[in-house]
């Protein structure tokens, strides 16, 4: 069994096999992860870049470490601000990294498309570690992952995206993946953190945190993005915790056994309270886990496809 | 020098004229016979076969951004002319974004100069404020006395309300137009149009209601203020709407349309290639067929290309950064011959109006004439020749086109205007 594709740019279009293939692979992955040696010799010989453009502390030592355990040769090649103000364009600083015989790219860059657009200069497999507002497939697939783990299936399931889905990256990945894995997927929050087009998607938006409570066998709380823009979508920190929010009494009052994702770092006591964070229910740590093992799976397919 | 067109169409619906079939005789960059030419007459003459081509008054792009003065290396008054005689056209207007921006009578004076030798005419649009900034209004009678033919802030709209008003009042007293680059500024910044797209894209998006609030201010302004307002690169539904209403109430308002905006919709933003990045963005197919009712209907009074070069390095940048625009001058009248008279949405003499006869009537320019004596000023029109665009053989500076290797039906021979002929590729005085 192997990929449809060379690379991952993000989970529109991939196919139900191949999300399988990396969910079960990231299994075998999980496993050698809780040995004392944590090591397998599977990527020995390849050169791993990590090209970031925006700062990232958990995705890009989640990849490092991914490509460490892979026996992968691994480098980091952070640039601070964007291409315009540091001189180099994309375009050579790709081309330079190519003529340094690299194998994969991982890329987390602040706009969207630019994996796309490295597809195109480079020969190399390019991993998307989130690209603008558009996708962050291995944080995707994670969840699912972690989904997978706890309730043992994706198929049927309803999962609700809560919070600024229209500034998030990891929205899209997971209505992707859910779709095509079988689920029901809904977003929940105020409506001008909700692309206005969403509905065509198929994906139900409701406004009311108790109702997606409720309904739903998972919710996977995303980010309220404080240093971005979205400050600018919602009136106060307080109204939005009171309102979408999720805490211990709002779980008790619909007395539910509820699945509760979220994709860090957290904004402890905004968009989901310590109480819950470190709850029992949660999930969040095993998470981060899971997303070693997940991009390890990504990285063997794809390093070992040709 | 003389000069026979042999066997060609002549077309001027602003004089009525549609005759086939006859020959022109061009002696001294005048007319010097129409109809039927004794041999007498062709003797020493320089003679082009045009079996069955169409005579037309030259053809005019109301919207050309050229970069001098400020950015000489994507293109220069020169260059833009040598790409609009390309693409078929005797005469453009030059939008005012330049630096510094055409706010002063000396950078009018400027371009005036550098066009002064070249066959096609170069008439800018001043600024509407100092320096595009919405502040105070520009020197407009300077520089209407300079040879501005119109007012504008382009690329972006008039700031502030009062400020529209007074430069509307003020350019009244000239029957000029204020041209408008219709966005809100609080709703732009984005990258492309808000759509489903823009959500599965992940790009900042512009929602077409911020092209649709200025439309809709404008005319009102237009109609408190009695003066002309001319809504450039029109590309929303909506907006279309707007403006057949007002034209009906006798508001003075007229429109332009860029062939990309009946062309492609923001389905082509999904390749993340820079070269589809345009301010106002591509918008939707519900867009498109109003704009094509609109061109029908006559609510839009023109085509216009929005020529705006930019520099490779610039536009392969990451989208997000990239800038807006794209050229136009040389791929227009095959994307408007290909998608509106092919597709029978425009009559060749509708077409003719939309590209020749409109924009000058909309700053108050002569429209040439083809009949004995006239200057020559005229576009020799291939209707029917199937091409491919090939950027590499475009005379403008940049070559920022999402057109590259498309096919289209119809394009410009070759044009004369000012004793100069432009046709296969070079220019010669006659």
């Amino acid at each position: 069994m192997s990929l449809s594709s060379r690379h991952l740019l993000g989970l529109k279009d991939v196919p139900k096999e191949d999300i399988q293939l990396i969910l079960d692979t990231a299994t075998t992955f999980r496993e050698i992860l809780e040995r004392p040696i944590k090591k397998v010799p599977t990527l020995q010989g390849k050169t791993v870049v990590n090209l970031f453009y925006e700062s990232s502390t958990r995705t890009r030592i989640s990849f490092e470490l991914a490509e460490k355990r892979l026996s992968a040769d691994s480098v980091n090649f952070a640039v601070s601000g964007s291409s315009v103000s540091k001189g180099e364009t994309l375009k050579d600083t790709v081309r330079n990294i190519e003529a340094m015989k690299v194998d994969m790219i991982v890329v987390r860059h602040a706009c969207a498309g630019v994996p796309l657009m490295l597809t195109k200069l480079s020969n190399s497999n390019v991993i998307n570690a989130g690209d603008g507002i558009h996708e962050h497939p291995t944080q995707g697939l994670l969840d699912m992952y972690s989904i997978r783990e706890k309730l043992g299936k994706l198929e049927g399931l309803k999962v609700c995206i809560v919070g600024d889905v229209a500034h998030s990256r990891v929205a899209l990945s997971n209505i992707y993946g859910l779709k095509t894995m079988g689920a029901k997927v809904s977003v929940c929050g105020p409506s001008t953190m909700i692309p206005k087009f969403l509905d065509e998607l198929g994906v139900d938006v409701i406004h009311n945190i108790d109702e997606a409570i409720q309904e739903n066998d998972v919710l996977n709380v995303l980010r309220i993005q404080l240093e971005r823009k979205a400050r600018e979508y919602f009136p106060s920190i307080r109204e939005y915790s009171k309102y979408f929010g999720i805490d211990r009494e709002r779980l008790e009052k619909n007395s539910k056994d509820i699945l509760i994702l979220h994709p860090g770092p957290i904004n402890r006591g905004v968009e989901i309270s310590s109480e819950v964070a470190d709850g029992s229910s949660q999930i969040i740590l095993q998470q981060v886990t899971n997303g070693v093992a997940v991009r390890m799976a990504v990285l063997y397919l794809l390093g070992t496809l040709n | 020098m003389k000069v026979v067109l042999k066997n060609v169409n002549v077309l001027n619906p602003h004089q009525n004229v549609y005759e086939k079939n006859l020959s022109i005789l061009i002696e001294d960059g005048r007319f010097k016979n129409i109809g039927e030419l004794s041999n007498a007459e062709m003797k020493d003459a320089k003679v082009f076969e045009l079996d069955g081509k169409y005579i037309v008054p030259g053809f005019f792009d109301m919207h050309v951004h050229l970069r001098e003065p400020g950015r000489e290396d994507e293109e220069t008054v020169v260059t833009g002319c040598n790409s609009a005689a390309n693409g078929g056209f005797t005469g453009i207007a030059c939008m005012p974004n330049t630096d510094p921006a055409i706010d002063s009578a000396e950078v009018v004076v400027l371009i005036k100069k550098q066009s002064a030798n070249h066959l096609v005419d170069v008439y800018p649009v001043g600024a509407a404020t100092v320096g595009r900034k919405g502040e105070v209004i520009s020197p407009m009678a300077e520089l209407k006395d300079a040879g501005v033919v119109g007012f504008s802030d382009d690329g972006i709209a008039i700031k502030t309300a009062s400020i529209l008003k007074r430069s509307l009042e003020y350019a009244k007293m000239f029957d000029l137009p204020i041209i408008e680059h219709c966005e809100d500024e609080s709703l732009a910044g984005g990258a492309m149009n808000e759509s489903i797209n823009s959500t599965l894209l992940g790009l900042p998006p512009i929602p077409s209601v911020a092209e649709d609030l200025i439309v809709m201010r404008d005319i009102l302004m237009a109609e408190y203020t009695n003066a002309k307002v001319h809504i450039a690169h029109i590309s929303s539904k909506k907006s279309v709407e707007m403006v057949r209403d007002a034209k009906k109430k006798g508001i003075k308002v007229t429109a332009e349309v860029a062939p990309h905006h009946f062309t492609l919709t923001d389905d082509a933003v999904k390749t993340y290639d820079p070269n589809v990045k345009m301010n106002p963005p591509l918008r939707t197919k519900a867009d498109i067929e109003e704009i094509i009712k609109g061109l029908k209907d006559g609510t839009i009074d023109c085509i216009a290309s929005d020529h705006a070069p930019h520099s490779l390095e610039e536009k392969e940048m990451e989208f997000e950064y990239a800038p807006n625009g794209i050229i136009g001058l040389e791929t227009q009248i095959g994307l408007a011959f290909t998608e509106l008279y092919h597709k029978k949405v425009l009559s060749l003499e509708q077409m003719v109006e939309k590209f020749a006869i409109n924009p000058r009537k909309i700053l108050n320019l002569p429209i040439p004439e083809i009949k004995q004596g006239e200057v020559v000023n005229l576009t020799i029109l291939d209707v029917d020749a199937v091409w491919t665009v090939d950027k590499k053989k475009f005379l403008s500076k940049s070559s920022n086109s999402p057109f590259d290797k498309r096919l289209l039906t119809g394009k410009s021979v070759g044009v004369i205007n000012k004793g100069m002929m432009f046709i296969d590729g070079s220019f010669t005085k006659i």
